[in-house]
């Protein structure tokens, strides 16, 4: 299990770009090749249009906009309590998430601070939506290789982190919990003992993936050295989330900028890859979900007393100004760039959403790379369509 | 709130930061910079002419060191012809009748947002430094007669899909972008959505219905009412507010 080497790595990205420049000079006609809208690595619509030249892409072209539901347009005539539910479906696999940064920036318009207990609290339903999200990417990534029993077990486990997300907030997928100042309610009786025993399972989960995927050889011949994004790349193209770290970049924003977080108060690790490969994306992911089960396990033990919601006025009103709050969600940097003018509604909400940004490489990736390798790729990148068309 | 021991001193040592970059950047690219808005300890926006927007990006990369682009994206100020499109009568007559300040229906004035502007739209972009941890936004006047300005493809290629999404969303051009078309809407598409004056269709073929169940709220947990804002309007009518503590 030694890691691909940089040299190799290079030669390999070389080689790819020398074989596509040949054939663009050539003038290969190739064959046009519809990958989509409806293909099942795609977790939504999306539809690639690869220009092929026997096996390998030329060329690859995405073309988003099947699932396009123009939010940013819909927080204009909404007031800010209403935005929440339509942003939790934004990645609706992590949908707490999603509310967390926007319930920052305009608090942040207001001046308000939510009490410890909400923070803490809201901490802990962030990692269990990033628990909830990953672990179907753990899953998954085994039946694009042709593996179909790991995804079973994924929705078998991430059951539990889900029953505990409901049990909490009343939801399962979108929770709409978070409030500008708090949350909506406490914690229900016997839910902290409850979730211990959920993170159980999930360790167990990640074991079994461990062994069944990561120590698998043909998943390994599979990912190894395909897809490789050296870091410069990535941060020219915005990668975030797990998708830079697996190309060597120690960034995140959970240890970096945790705004409104308690992040700072758990003992936790930042995994990074230094190959950028999809074996690297994947390998990536499987420890974070072990660092969030380590995060949420200190925090259930650590929750202060007190109120889970500030003073805030009945109505809210956000004072004239402009915000940018961005936290580490489970697909990767998600911002909120809210514009207020002081009224009951946003003015301007710009949702940076990060599958947005992490397909953005696809058409750089993609070139040069084997049509079964396609689907890998596109896999370990793993973006929710929602979070790409908002 | 009343504990002001360590907060000051902490957005004291994150604004020099941010300060001695603005400095860096005011010193080196002189005239480009219009104006600039700095809030201690949260975030930095600079505004360059319009003309400067597109050398902004290899400036920032190359010699701030912020390899990180973020997003990019537009803003219309406009203010909406359209009203806020989720007025409804019954809404304000049961604030009325709550006791609650009625919301005036005011005529928006368009506004210019931190650092300033003078056109109608302007193009807002944000790129990190990983290593010193800070983020910048950048502003910059698209131009009222032409609508474009320079690409950031050059210096960030992960810029193509942002300014391919402004362009059909706001119809901006990007000079020198490689190869601007639709990238959601579909090519024939008419109109820029993201405008002000875009209407969003289905609020006017069926208007906003308002508060359809007339029961009365229940009394909010933990929630007073703001200070000055509704005088004494939810004690007198509603049951006395509940402390979730108290209940149980």
């Amino acid at each position: 299990m030694t890691a691909v080497s940089d040299r190799r790595q290079l030669a390999y990205i070389a080689a790819q770009a020398a074989d596509a420049r040949v054939n663009v000079e050539l003038e290969a006609e190739g064959m046009t090749l519809n990958i989509g809208p409806q293909h099942p690595a795609t977790h939504g619509t999306l539809r690639i249009v690869a220009r092929l030249d026997g096996e390998q892409v030329i060329e690859a072209d995405p073309i988003m906009g099947y699932m396009h539901r123009g939010y940013e347009k819909l927080t204009e005539v909404r007031t800010y309590p209403q935005v929440t539910t339509l942003i939790n479906r934004i990645d609706w696999l992590g949908s707490f998430a999603n509310e967390v940064p926007f319930i920052l920036a305009a608090e942040q318009l207001m001046d308000v601070e939510a009490p410890p207990r909400a923070q803490h609290i809201r901490t802990i339903l962030f990692e269990l939506a990033r628990i909830a999200n990953v672990t179907l990417f753990l899953g998954d990534m085994g039946v694009q290789l042709g593996a179909v029993t790991p995804v079973f077990y994924a929705f078998r486990d991430r059951e539990h982190v889900l029953n505990q997300i409901e049990a909490a907030t009343g939801g399962r997928f979108h929770p709409n919990f978070d409030r500008i100042g708090g949350l909506k309610d406490d914690l229900p009786a016997g839910w902290i003992e409850e979730t211990k025993k959920s993170l159980k399972e999930i360790r167990k989960f990640c074991d079994q993936m461990d062994d069944l995927i990561v120590g698998n050889e043909i998943f390994q011949a599979r990912t190894r050295g395909i897809g490789v994004i050296p870091a410069d790349v990535g941060l020219s193209y915005g990668l975030s989330g797990a998708n830079i770290r697996a190309s060597g970049v120690d960034w995140d924003l959970r240890r970096d900028n945790p705004v409104g977080l308690v992040y700072d108060k758990v003992d936790w690790k930042v995994w990074t890859h230094p190959d950028g490969d999809s074996f690297a994306r994947y390998w990536v992911r499987l420890q974070e979900v072990r660092e969030s089960c380590n995060i949420v396990e200190q925090l259930l033990d650590t929750i202060p007393s007190g109120p889970v919601m500030a003073k805030v006025p009945r109505i809210i009103k956000v004072p004239e100004g402009e915000a940018y709050i961005e936290t580490e969600n489970p697909l990767g940097v998600m911002g909120y760039y809210v514009v207020s003018k002081g009224g009951l509604n946003p003015f301007r909400v710009k949702i940076r959403s990060a599958s947005f940004s992490n397909m953005s490489i696809s058409p750089w990736l993609l070139k040069g790379a084997y049509v079964p390798d396609v689907i890998t790729i596109l896999a370990s990148l793993y973006f929710i369509l929602g979070d790409i068309d908002r | 709130m009343t504990d002001t021991t360590d907060a000051p001193e902490e957005a004291e040592v994150v604004d020099e930061a941010r300060t001695a970059l603005l400095e860096a950047i005011t010193d080196e690219w002189g005239d480009a910079i219009v104006d600039h808005h700095l809030i201690p300890g949260k975030d930095l926006w600079i505004r360059v002419t319009s003309e400067a927007f597109g050398d902004t990006a290899d400036y920032l990369r190359d010699r701030q060191r912020f390899r990180y682009f973020n997003w990019l994206s537009a803003v219309d100020w406009m203010p909406s012809p359209f009203g806020r499109s989720m007025d409804a009568e019954v809404d304000k007559l049961i604030s009325a009748k709550a006791g609650e300040a009625v919301e005036e229906e005011e005529a928006e004035e368009a506004g210019t947002g931190y650092a300033g502007g003078d056109t109608r739209f302007q193009v807002i972009a944000r790129v990190n430094n990983l290593t010193t941890l800070l983020g910048v936004t950048v502003k910059a006047d698209v131009p009222d007669d032409s609508l474009t300005v320079g690409t950031w493809t050059k210096a960030f290629p992960g810029s193509d899909w942002h300014e391919r999404e402004m362009f059909e969303m706001y119809g901006i051009s990007f000079a020198g972008h490689p190869g601007l078309r639709n990238l959601y809407l579909p090519g024939d598409f008419e109109g820029h959505p993201m405008r002000k004056d875009f209407p969003l269709l289905a609020r006017i073929v069926k208007p906003w219905p308002g508060i359809v169940d007339v029961e009365p709220m229940p009394p909010l947990a933990n929630s007073l009412s703001p200070d000055g804002e509704t005088p004494g309007g939810e004690s007198a009518d509603a049951p006395s507010t509940t402390n979730p503590g108290d209940s149980q």
